[in-house]
């Protein structure tokens, strides 16, 4: 489904990523993992074109994702939850919702179902929402557009473990419904038993990738252990 | 605030999914500010409705006109407010619409006076002297204008774009300026005023009227489209165009439509002034007006409903009091405007009325 080759991606001068592989098959849940720093971010930034990689290949289905701007990644089946629960603060919860909303299978109702809090503030200005409830209505927002491929950056960082553990049903729900999903996050008790396939980075390359199960000591005290 | 009751289901909502389409029942929240904002709104519009009816009943026609030039200007700021307010496009090339409204009503008048026809290939265009195939004629010219300038422009930002849209005024100035056909820098009159069916162009009060419905009109479309989808994509893309995109839509469009929208009704307050003052010329054109008409937004409030109608207010009564006391007004338009960045940044209207939801 995304097929992410060999990309290298700068920031102005420096370079950030010096070889990224990626892969997620239809139906899967890849969790994409590293220390701080390591690259994770930016891989997501140049897979949605918002920092584009000079380098390697991006393929989503049929499309080149390298060759396209952002607004036709999004509309060619990629759904974004970018880091740090970002909405449009100035506007309603229902208009965070339904103005970039797209048809398919996630309706306002299924949403308003998973994160019952969003109902309750439908009318609220998503800034006056609480930290995990805008980041439920970040999640909402990119359901809302029906995305064949969802990709969560950091869901839960930073958020009450109440909070969390809702963001995590949610994310359990993805899997059992057979969403494609890349999943980045640090929390290994939760992503290890969820995930099909764990790619790590480490100083902007890939050096791991594999069933969780294979994940053993050495290699997470290599790349993941702080 | 009628689109208060909560969606129960999102059909069509979610179907017609196509951006830059109008669409209503998007729910909003409901407004604190109400009771004083709208005690504030109503004041406002029923003093500008009221002062001039009295004034012609007691025989002012002066201030009749006085309050028709207001109306005209609070439009076109409206126009700008789109542009600036809502979607984030500092435009200073507002006047080439308002001037191009002008021109449009200034010639077609010129040829019906003169019996002389527009032009004769490869149809033969006579010219009228209809307000209603003045504003239609301008609606078009002023659109298919802000589609190219806008087009252009909009493929950048901030000081850019402020640069280019100044350019693009200036050039259509120097134009107007130098093209001796219809007046150059003389102007060109409007000796008899336009007509409309059934009504006296020339009784002042029923050319106020006109204008004041122009005005309600303007706000009207501007409110409808804010509270529509379409009017919620343009605040994201003003507030983050890249987090727009990722979910799928692109604000280049979206913020066009606004652009264009936008000149229209800078456009169709430009043709109404000309008729006004049975006179348009190259000011009209110059970025001093698109500077004043800046001004008048801020200084009422930017993406601020009724701000327009508060700037031109206040905008028009300091020209005309301060004016006719000392030609050195505008250094008190300075101090206000000082006065009005440094400590009520949200205009007259945020002063007044409090803070809105945009803010």
């Amino acid at each position: 489904m995304l097929k992410v080759a060999d990309i290298e991606t700068f920031y102005g001068p420096s370079q950030a990523l010096f070889g990224v592989n990626l892969e997620v098959n239809a139906g899967e849940m890849v969790a994409l993992m590293g220390r701080n720093g390591m690259g994770k971010t930016t891989t997501i930034r140049s897979i949605f074109g918002l920092t584009p990689a000079n380098r390697g290949t991006i393929t989503f289905e049929s499309h080149d994702l390298r060759r396209l701007p952002a607004y036709r990644i999004a509309k060619a089946g990629l759904g974004l939850v970018p880091e740090g629960r970002r909405c449009f603060p100035n506007l309603s919860v229902r208009e965070n919702l339904l103005v970039t909303a797209r048809p398919g299978e996630w309706t306002l109702q299924k949403v308003e179902l998973l994160f019952p809090r969003l109902e309750e503030r439908r009318l609220q200005m998503a800034k006056t929402l609480s930290g995990g409830e805008q980041q439920m209505l970040a999640i909402g927002r990119a359901l809302m557009t029906n995305p064949r491929l969802l990709v969560l950056d950091e869901a839960t960082e930073g958020l009450a473990p109440v909070i969390r553990q809702e963001i995590w049903r949610a994310i359990r729900l993805f899997k059992e419904q057979g969403q494609s999903t890349l999943l980045v996050d640090k929390s290994l008790s939760e992503v290890l038993p969820i995930a099909d396939r764990c790619t790590i980075l480490e100083k902007g390359r890939t050096v791991w990738d594999g069933k969780p199960a294979a994940l053993d000591s050495a290699v997470r005290d290599r790349y993941l252990g702080v | 605030m009628t689109n208060n009751t909560p969606l129960t289901n999102n059909t069509g909502l979610s179907k017609s999914a196509a951006p830059g389409v109008a669409n209503s029942g998007l729910a909003t929240q409901p407004d604190n500010h109400f009771d004083r904002k709208g005690l504030v709104q109503i004041v406002l519009l029923g003093l500008l409705f009221l002062v001039p009816v009295a004034a012609y009943f007691l025989g002012h026609i002066y201030y009749v006109n006085l309050a028709s030039r207001i109306t005209i200007i609070a439009m076109a700021a409206v126009g700008l407010n789109l542009a600036i307010g809502y979607g984030g496009m500092v435009s200073f090339g507002h006047a080439a619409y308002f001037g191009l409204g002008g021109y449009v009503a200034g010639i077609s008048a010129y040829h019906a006076f003169n019996f002389t026809p527009f032009m004769t290939w490869p149809v033969n265009v006579p010219g009228s002297d209809s307000m209603l195939v003045v504003w239609l004629v301008a609606i078009l010219v002023c659109a298919l204008l802000a589609l190219a300038i806008g087009a252009i422009s909009l493929r950048t930002t901030g000081v850019y774009f402020i640069m280019i849209t100044l350019a693009f005024a200036q050039m259509i100035y120097y134009f107007a300026n130098s093209w001796p056909t219809y007046g150059g820098e003389d102007g060109l009159p409007i000796y008899l005023r336009n007509g409309l069916p059934g009504l006296d162009t020339n009784n002042a009060l029923t050319y106020f009227l006109i204008c004041f419905f122009g005005l309600v009109l303007a706000m009207a479309i501007t409110s409808r489209l804010m509270k529509s989808r379409f009017g919620a994509a343009l605040t994201m893309a003003r507030l983050n165009d890249v987090r727009l995109a990722t979910a799928g839509i692109s604000p280049y469009p979206i913020r066009l439509v606004a652009f264009v929208i936008s000149a229209v009704i800078t456009g169709l307050a430009g043709a109404l002034y000309a008729d006004l003052n049975g006179f348009v010329s190259p000011t009209m054109l110059s970025w001093h007006f698109s500077g004043e008409l800046m001004v008048i937004v801020i200084l009422g409030g930017v993406g601020r409903l009724y701000g327009p109608l508060a700037g031109a207010v206040l905008f028009v009564m300091m020209e005309t009091l301060l004016g006719g006391m000392t030609q050195y007004w505008q250094l008190f338009l300075g101090l206000v405007l000082l006065g009005v960045v440094l400590f009520a940044k949200h205009g007259v209207m945020g002063w007044l009325a409090g803070r809105e939801r945009n803010e």
